[in-house]
């Protein structure tokens, strides 16, 4: 996948996890946390989802790659290449 | 013969889950919805554990853990189970408190608590501020060594009152005291403070009735009936269980009974390394609790008094005195007929936290002696506020830690599960035996109705893990 296909499959998993938050307009460089108010319990949920769609595996020590959108994608790319 | 409990199960699962606790329901729900092959096992005629209800003659129903949980249940049952569970779940009206150091009606949010806080008991706004952003900030990871007492006493020192007020409730929602570490007060206050306590609109019956159906629809096996003895280990890993005396395989297990009933009686002390059992056996068990319930004749009521209702009679809040035999609180749950839309019944189910060993020792007739005080000594309690109860009432017993551990299972009738410990033993299970995993009310942070779910979730996603990658190393063999 391409670093915009990655991107949209986050933000489609985001989008399903915080239904009444505008997904659209996310900043890349602001921590999603912050932006979208999720909690832990939704980081869990990201990751189940990275591996139920996409096969992706994020162990626990990886969640903090997960805070912002561009650290996201740093890390998912050569996972998702 | 009696029935085959085991009938129809298949001859192989990816998880077998021991116990029908909310996190073992909630993490096998997840599990059969991802498409895994998961089969329940509960040795009680009914699913829930602790989450439980029992009927009576007459038509009287019980609650025995409904009380109220933090708003974060409906996310958690909209999310891991359905639109239609999370949706009956409604606030509840207020709850009161009332003992020699105050007395009134709050609706337990930051809210209505700063309010208090400043009103009543005249600190500064700065001050209750500051205190509910520290308590926010709390993580579970970063135990510094401070207790709850230590916190409380350097937020509001020689408030007593104060901390009774933030303390109370929190130690009938999980049987924490004084002593425990600051950050799981801080967890679990902070989750009911940011917006308030909800109930669930039918009773524990209906949802633990919803998740049943759900379970069926993900496809998920479900036993009741059916007593796990064993877990069976073959070097070091998982190979299944054994239940009402017959072997089943199973890729993973979880087991949702008690963390020390989980490492001593089902899989045995010798499957494990000694550091770890040494952790272990450290591990110490929450509180039991009592509870006297209380069904009204039909046609009769009482007036409101608040959903939930702390009482005391001791003049200074303290926590050993909380569990003590010779009871000075107790806290009332009301259900009025609206807990159960369609039914026109009212009861009172008055909870107190106790010690195991008070009762466990009890010869039989002094036990049934003590059951009467219990229950007489509530009745006298409850009609300081409703003189005209005893006459009303049609149905009342009793339950003591006895009675927990008879149903539940539970070590030593630990309503609550384990001390913050606990919570660092039970995620270090898997690395002990692969592909073993404990879920359930541990840590007191991973305690509650909200708090095992959670717990149930992120162990869900851990087998998922395990078994995908060991569908990753089975694949590689068989090419």
């Amino acid at each position: 996948m391409t670093r915009q296909e990655i991107r949209q499959a986050i933000i489609d998993i985001l989008a399903d996890i915080a239904p009444d938050e505008d997904t659209a307009s996310l900043k890349d460089d602001v921590s999603l946390r912050d932006q979208l108010g999720l909690d832990s319990m939704d980081f869990l949920d990201i990751v189940m989802e990275l591996r139920k769609r996409y096969n992706v595996e994020v162990p626990s020590s990886d969640y903090p790659q997960l805070a912002t959108m561009t650290s996201c994608l740093d890390y998912l790319s050569p996972k998702m290449a | 013969m009696p029935k085959d409990q085991l009938q129809g199960i298949q001859s192989e699962y990816d998880v077998i889950v021991i116990g029908s606790g909310l996190a073992g329901l909630t993490c096998a729900n997840i599990l059969g919805r991802m498409g895994r092959r998961v089969l329940v096992l509960e040795h009680h005629y009914q699913l829930g554990g602790m989450a439980t209800w029992f009927r009576r003659k007459r038509g009287h129903i019980f609650d025995i853990s409904l009380h109220g949980f933090p708003f974060g249940m409906v996310k958690s049952c909209k999310r891991y189970w359905n639109d239609d569970i999370a949706s009956r779940i409604e606030p509840i009206r207020g709850i009161r408190f009332d003992n020699p150091q105050f007395s009134f009606e709050t609706t337990y949010d930051r809210k209505d608590f700063t309010r208090i806080l400043v009103e009543r008991f005249q600190q500064p706004l700065e001050r209750v501020e500051a205190f509910f952003d520290k308590a926010r900030s709390f993580n579970f990871y970063d135990d510094d060594g401070t207790t709850t007492g230590q916190f409380l006493e350097r937020c509001f020192p020689g408030r007593n009152d104060v901390h009774r007020l933030l303390m109370e409730p929190i130690a009938y929602a999980n049987g924490s005291t004084l002593d425990d570490p600051a950050l799981t007060f801080g967890i679990v206050f902070s989750n009911f403070m940011s917006k308030g306590v909800y109930i669930f609109k039918g009773g524990t019956d209906l949802m633990v009735g919803l998740m049943k159906k759900e379970l069926i629809r993900n496809g998920v096996d479900v036993r009741i009936y059916s007593d796990v003895e064993r877990v069976l280990v073959e070097s070091g890993r998982v190979t299944g269980v054994v239940c009402n005396g017959r072997p089943i395989r199973a890729r993973s297990v979880v087991s949702n009974a008690n963390l020390r009933g989980t490492i001593q009686r089902l899989v045995g002390e010798e499957h494990f390394a000694s550091d770890f059992l040494e952790k272990a056996r450290k591990v110490r068990l929450s509180s039991s609790s009592c509870q006297v319930y209380m069904g009204l004749k039909p046609g009769e009521s009482f007036d409101y008094l608040g959903d939930l209702f702390f009482t005391s009679t001791l003049d200074h809040f303290d926590s050993v005195a909380l569990c003590a035999k010779d009871v000075t609180s107790r806290t009332f749950s009301c259900y009025y007929p609206d807990t159960r839309p369609g039914s026109d019944r009212y009861s009172i189910v008055s909870s107190t936290n106790a010690n195991w060993d008070d009762w466990a020792s009890l010869p039989p007739e002094e036990y049934e002696r003590e059951k009467a005080k219990l229950i007489e000594d509530t009745i006298c309690a409850l009609e300081r506020y409703l003189p005209d109860i005893r006459g009303k009432l049609d149905w009342i017993e009793a339950a003591t830690p006895g009675t927990f551990s008879r149903y539940t299972k539970t070590v030593h009738g630990a309503t609550f599960g384990t001390k913050f410990e606990g919570l660092s033993v039970s995620k270090a299970i898997p690395e002990q035996i692969a592909g073993l995993w404990h879920a359930g009310s541990v840590g007191i942070i991973m305690s509650g109705w909200l708090g095992t779910i959670n717990y149930g979730v992120i162990v869900s996603n851990e087998v998922d893990s395990y078994l995908s990658r060991s569908n990753a190393v089975r694949a590689t063999e068989e090419v």
